[in-house]
């Protein structure tokens, strides 16, 4: 049984047909990539899966629910949650409250209460604030908790992100080139990360460029090229299609074949 | 142990209207002082709306002159204490803060701006023109409060505008705390998120519409109680309240003193309502200094006064 299904969603700008009938789904504890060359519409399958657009074909079913155009704030409720490739971190908070607002719908009550800081206000404060630090401590920012968000390193705020999208207690986890900008220690924290999440029964959709950590981490592998799919399967057969190594070209589709050797 | 941020704001607060007056050399600075902390109390409001949503409007004053004319009307007309007439005005502007709010909110950055500045005219113009309820541009008479009495008879005896000090002092303080326990909770927090990356903030699971709306209705209470204040404390009242300058006021008080700090803004609150009278010597260039220190400000100093000096202290002490 697939926990998110994706049905021939597609979705068109100024007539260009930015993604076209995309399907694949993805079970509980799975960790499904979706690879391609720049421009083939990764990151826009994720915001129409996301939520933050609305797609004009297709259908995103979720736990058997069609969730296709519900605002993401809905679908947070329903347990997808999302990072992004170009960071969205609250900047002029500091790093604990980034993590702290992940817990909005766990903490979230009557606005009287906050405004008059009632003992129900500051227990759901308290408890947020509690799982926001074993978070930070598990993405490996428990130290730099007090710092401001905007001084991490790039590849600091991408773990926050992580973290904050974990502070929803998702069932679904999309995570938009989680290791991009990151060093190779970095990018193995975070493989490890990912590895251990979907342990616990998160299912993860992943768009990366680091072909190692995809190869290495994916159970299932869907490749896009101008927006449509050209082939999906399990990593080392996708490293040996001719169509996905054609799309690549060049030194990428060495690199594929690479890893998988 | 050190003190949290909210208690060191309060703190700084309540001590400076508790020992102000000690320096004051007339009766006249209470009046002064009152003034700040009507204007103070709008621009805490603003400062949830503008500070911690990052939502703009020019158009508060129309819930300052909602507050105002129900201190001015409801007592004639229904028979209501002035205090609850000013309570029926808050209800009043939340309500219609919450229906104005939900379609212009929609809107972002200068088109809000745009909108909500219509409402607030719309607001000064109802005043205006329904001279047989509100008198029209000469204003009303606004009921006595009767609390100054009922403190004289169990032995406080204030006079008029040492009364109003302490009285406008003590709302602002509470409208203080208010503000900065919204900031600290998780509606503050939401806020605070949309602010950043709205979204970000929808894929936590923030209904950005309704937090938006949040902001906006409270910042319309405490423009309301403003208004009410100021219509109670000169028991007379114009159009002016609801008018185009005062919400333009408000704002550059919040953004002048730092519109992310309820301190600074209640800075910001503070100078330009006393500026005015030390420019005096300046005579007829008076409104041209005024101009010239607002821009000086938010050139050199963006974030607003407190938070630029507050951030220039911290980095000498690093």
């Amino acid at each position: 049984m697939s926990l998110l299904q994706i049905e021939g969603l597609g979705i068109d700008f100024g007539g260009l047909r930015a993604v076209h009938d995309v399907g694949f789904s993805l079970k509980p504890g799975e960790i499904v990539s979706v690879i391609g060359p720049n421009g083939a519409g990764k990151t826009t399958l994720f915001n129409m899966i996301s939520g933050v657009y609305a797609p004009a074909r297709g259908r995103v079913v979720l736990d058997g629910e069609d969730v296709t155009r519900i605002p993401p704030h809905l679908l947070a409720r329903r347990g997808l949650s999302r990072t992004f490739q170009n960071l969205q971190i609250f900047q002029s908070m500091s790093v604990l409250e980034n993590a702290v607002a992940g817990h909005h719908l766990h903490e979230r009550g009557s606005v009287f209460a906050d405004l008059f800081s009632l003992p129900a206000a500051r227990r759901r404060s308290k408890a947020s604030e509690d799982s926001a630090r074993t978070l930070l401590d598990r993405v490996g920012l428990g130290r730099a908790a007090e710092q401001e968000a905007g001084s991490l390193s790039y590849g600091a705020l991408k773990r926050l992100e992580i973290a904050r999208a974990l502070a929803l207690k998702p069932r679904v986890l999309l995570l938009d080139e989680p290791a991009a900008g990151c060093n190779a220690v970095e990018t193995e924290e975070i493989d490890h990360l990912i590895a251990k999440v979907a342990a616990e029964g998160v299912s993860i959709l992943l768009v990366e460029h680091d072909m190692k950590m995809v190869m290495r981490i994916s159970n299932h592998i869907v490749v896009l090229d101008h927006g449509e799919k050209i082939a999906e399967g399990e990593p080392a057969a996708i490293s040996r299609n001719p169509r996905v190594i054609e799309a690549y070209l060049g030194a990428q589709a060495t690199e594929v074949q690479n890893a998988d050797g | 142990m050190r003190l949290s941020s909210k208690a060191t704001t309060l703190l700084i607060l309540a001590a400076v209207i508790a020992i102000a007056p000690v320096f004051f050399p007339s009766s006249y600075y209470f009046r002064v002082g009152s003034l700040i902390f009507v204007n103070g109390l709008a621009v805490t409001g603003l400062v949830i709306l503008i500070g911690y949503a990052g939502q703009i409007s020019l158009g508060h004053a129309g819930f300052a002159g909602i507050g105002a004319y129900a201190c001015a009307l409801a007592p004639v007309h229904l028979g209501l204490h002035p205090a609850l007439a000013a309570v029926l005005g808050a209800l009043l502007s939340a309500a219609i803060a919450f229906l104005v709010g939900r379609p212009i909110l929609r809107l972002k950055g200068y088109y809000l701006a745009v909108a909500s500045l219509g409402f607030g005219i719309l607001v000064s113009m109802v005043l205006s023109n329904e001279a047989q309820l509100t008198g029209g541009p000469d204003g009303m008479a606004v009921p006595e409060l009767g609390l100054r009495a009922v403190l004289k008879a169990i032995g406080i005896d204030l006079s008029n505008t040492e009364f109003w000090y302490a009285f406008s002092g003590l709302v602002l303080v509470i409208g203080a705390w208010l503000a900065l326990n919204l900031y600290h909770s998780p509606t503050g927090r939401a806020l605070r998120a949309l602010h950043g990356s709205e979204v970000a903030a929808r894929t936590v699971g923030v209904d950005v519409a309704h937090y938006k709306l949040v902001a906006f209705v409270i910042s319309a209470v405490y423009a309301s109680v403003s208004g009410s204040l100021l219509a109670l404390q000169n028991k007379f009242i114009t159009p002016d309240v609801a008018g185009f300058m005062h919400s333009i006021e408000m704002v550059t008080m919040a953004v002048l003193g730092g519109a992310g700090s309820v301190l600074g803004a209640i800075l910001g609150a503070a100078i330009l309502t006393t500026l005015p009278q030390v420019l005096t010597v300046f005579q007829q260039y008076e409104q041209l200094m005024l101009g010239l220190v607002m821009m000086l400000v938010m050139i050199f100093m963006r974030a607003g006064l407190l938070p630029s000096i507050a951030r220039r202290i911290r980095g000498r002490a690093e």
